[in-house]
């Protein structure tokens, strides 16, 4: 068994994971940390909705940015899925999704300032390479027969109406809508860079210790994101986009000498500006990467394997919770909710809930980001185990569960957490803002310094890192002739 | 003209030959019938008469080439999307023009198919997506019909309605048969095809079911 080279390939990324923890820094740092949870799980079960009147407002909020962001997004992204077999297209998509939210949002606030457009190009921007790449996949799986027999002299506008559209339609609606809720997720962190969502009452909360204030944004939030196919109907939709711009506040007006002054000064690496001193440049950026930016990939990429093998710990661990072969209806109604729970909440939250109550660093990181991922891979696996019909006499309990569903669930478990490897390494980089030391702590300090040209550098390193990872993951994925569908 | 001459016609599959090289002459108005056991390169040589006419020509695969998600309305209207314009097609697409309407219903009556004008292809029966894919090649109105097995997953009446509709309605046809009985009683010519080669070509009066066994 130990030949099979999916199993090879997991105990390498094992391997990997427990020699990085030697080097990663996972300690407990606050004085009273049970304490402060216990108070945290207070403050939930003791919700208090009525304690700020921002809360409407910012839920109100939340769900605007999310709405005109992604509908922005799904538009360019479709647009852009028409000519994306150029491969200049290819290059232009993976690069500006490799850019997570935050990121964008950190740029854009640096010369548009506190104005909704920040926000809603924040969510637009990534979300379009992401809707370009998978909505080209969707089209291309289409049945090309029906287009092949059009009488000749078809234009092509009709062509792709009738032959290619009906076809996808369902695939492309349903992939939109999972990505309405990943806007809201989106939305609501982008309070944490002080934009007017969620995020930006539930910090201002913690920080004063308001942990009824922050359960009820938590709660409200899990019930906005639960109740989203009451909610979204198709008839509704164009109320909701047409009116969702009115809601996105009005922030500051954008000062467009900012904007100038942004282009042509702050982001040139400081040497070149003035006088061009080439010399200084190579002493700048060796000093950059030195002293930034190899720490920071440092850290980043232990932190992701970590990540990495407990998110899969995790979904291994969750999945029978909701498989029908195990347990009856109450259990598994209660995992289902409990699976909700981590998928609904962002790993941005998360991790900030963790390092409050925690204190600084690496492992309400890795602890975040497994619960969050690892709830993912477990719901879509153990949906999948559910499909699985199992011999009559087909023994219980852990037998079952080693013997018969993983077995059976392990390749494409392994698919999900290669397509997701990604996406932690994104979200690992981000969390660096929270005060971790990975990529995002020197791109916030560099902001924060006001040195926009080093951290302009460092988010195009964190880029190219992305990247790496998602080459190397759909080469793994490849290699080991695994499937995956894009709705992940 | 309808009628058409192909000679030097060639597919290899795999780098395996698998049709030819054979010549094909069909004139206008001759109805030509492809008999052969499976495999034998009948659907290979519709294809490839496919390719070589160009496209104006109906064709009906064997996999009929639907869109599932579709109404049979807009499957149908698909047979003329040349025809008009682009913004036209948008529209029907949305809400169909009363003129169409009409004129897919009346061939739909004609299929015994009435009552589905409004549902999905996706819901039909083998029999019914077959009749669809032929009232689509009925509707694009060419001279000339390349169809492969057309009948297969109708019943004995259904068979003969259609085929007796196609042979009406089209002035050239060139279609892949496995009943024998069929062949003889709706088409003019009957093509044998054995091994990728013409091994019988006659004139349909001159054969008996006992000329084509052989070739099964």
């Amino acid at each position: 068994m130990l030949m099979s080279p999916t199993v090879r390939t997991s105990l390498i990324f094992t391997a990997i994971a427990v020699v990085g923890l030697f080097f990663a820094d996972i300690a407990i740092t606050s004085a009273n940390p049970w304490k402060d949870l216990g108070r945290f799980f207070l403050g939930v079960v003791t919700p208090d909705f009525f304690s700020t009147e921002g809360l409407a407002t910012a839920l109100l909020r939340t769900v605007a940015f999310a709405f005109v962001g992604v509908a922005l997004g799904s538009v360019c992204g479709f647009l852009l899925a028409l000519i994306y077999r150029a491969y200049p297209i290819r290059i232009f998509c993976a690069f500006i999704r490799s850019i997570h939210e935050l990121f964008w949002a950190l740029i854009f606030l640096q010369f548009f300032g506190f104005h909704p457009l920040t926000g809603v190009l924040a969510i637009a921007i990534p979300y379009s390479g992401i809707f370009a790449k998978v909505y080209s996949e969707i089209l291309e799986e289409a049945d090309p027969e029906p287009g092949r027999l059009l009488p000749p002299g078809t234009s092509v506008i009709s062509a792709f109406l009738y032959a290619r559209i009906p076809d996808c339609w369902v695939q492309i609606r349903t992939y939109t809508a999972y990505r309405l809720e990943c806007g809201l997720r989106s939305s609501a962190i982008l309070g944490f860079v002080g934009l007017p969502t969620l995020g930006f009452y539930m910090e201002s909360a913690f920080s004063q210790g308001h942990y009824s204030e922050a359960g009820a944004m938590l709660i409200l939030f899990y019930v906005l994101i639960a109740t989203l196919p009451l909610w979204v109907k198709p008839k509704l939709l164009p109320v909701y986009l047409l009116g969702a711009p009115f809601f996105l506040g009005d922030g500051m007006p954008i000062i467009w000498g900012n904007v100038t002054r942004f282009f042509t000064q702050d982001i040139v690496p400081s040497p070149l500006r003035g006088e061009q001193d080439w010399a200084g440049m190579g002493t700048w950026l060796g000093d950059l990467f030195v002293n930034q930016a190899l720490p920071g990939i440092w850290n980043t990429v232990i932190l992701t394997q970590i990540a990495l093998v407990a998110t899969g710990i995790i979904a291994l661990l969750a999945f029978p919770l909701i498989s029908s072969h195990f347990g009856g209806p109450v259990r598994r109604t209660s995992g289902h909710v409990f699976l909700v729970i981590l998928r609904s909440t962002p790993e941005y939250i998360l991790a900030y809930i963790l390092l409050q109550l925690w204190g600084p660093s690496m492992l309400p990181a890795v602890v975040a980001l497994a619960l969050h991922n690892g709830g993912i891979i477990g719901h879509l696996i153990g949906r999948q185990s559910s499909t699985i019909a199992l011999r009559p006499d087909a023994p219980h309990g852990v037998n079952r569960y080693t013997y018969e569903l993983v077995p059976r669930v392990y390749r494409s478990f392994l698919a999900f957490l290669f397509y997701r490897w990604e996406i932690i390494m994104r979200e690992t980089a981000i969390l660096g803002i929270l005060g971790i030391y990975t990529l995002g702590f020197y791109v916030d300090s560099a902001i924060q310094n006001i040195q926009f040209d080093k951290a302009m550098v460092l988010i195009l390193i964190t880029a190219l890192l992305n990247i790496g990872v998602d080459i190397l993951g759909r080469f793994i994925r490849k290699k080991l002739a695994l499937q995956t569908m894009p709705t992940c | 003209m309808s009628g058409f001459d192909l000679t030097g016609l060639t597919a290899s599959f795999g780098g395996e030959r698998v049709i030819g090289p054979l010549s094909l002459h069909v004139q206008e108005g001759e109805r030509v019938a492809l008999v052969g056991r499976s495999g034998a390169g009948k659907s290979t040589l519709i294809s490839l008469i496919h390719q070589q006419v160009g496209r104006q020509s109906s064709l009906v695969p064997q996999n009929l080439g639907l869109v599932e998600a579709l109404p049979v309305f807009h499957n149908v209207y698909m047979g003329q999307l040349d025809a008009n314009a682009t913004w036209y097609n948008i529209v029907s697409l949305i809400r169909p023009f009363a003129r169409d309407t009409r004129a897919v219903k009346t061939l739909l009556d004609e299929l015994t198919l009435p009552e589905k004008v409004w549902v999905p292809a996706a819901s039909l029966s083998g029999g019914q997506r077959q009749r669809v894919a032929i009232a689509r090649a009925l509707y694009r109105n060419s001279e000339l019909l390349l169809a492969d097995e057309p009948v297969s997953a109708l019943d004995g009446p259904m068979a003969h309605l259609v085929m007796k509709l196609l042979s009406e309605r089209f002035r050239t046809s060139v279609v892949a048969l496995h009943d024998v009985e069929l062949a003889l009683a709706y088409c003019t010519r009957i093509v044998g095809i054995q091994d990728g080669q013409v091994a019988l070509d006659e004139p349909s009066e001159k054969l008996t079911p006992a000329d084509i066994t052989p070739l099964y």
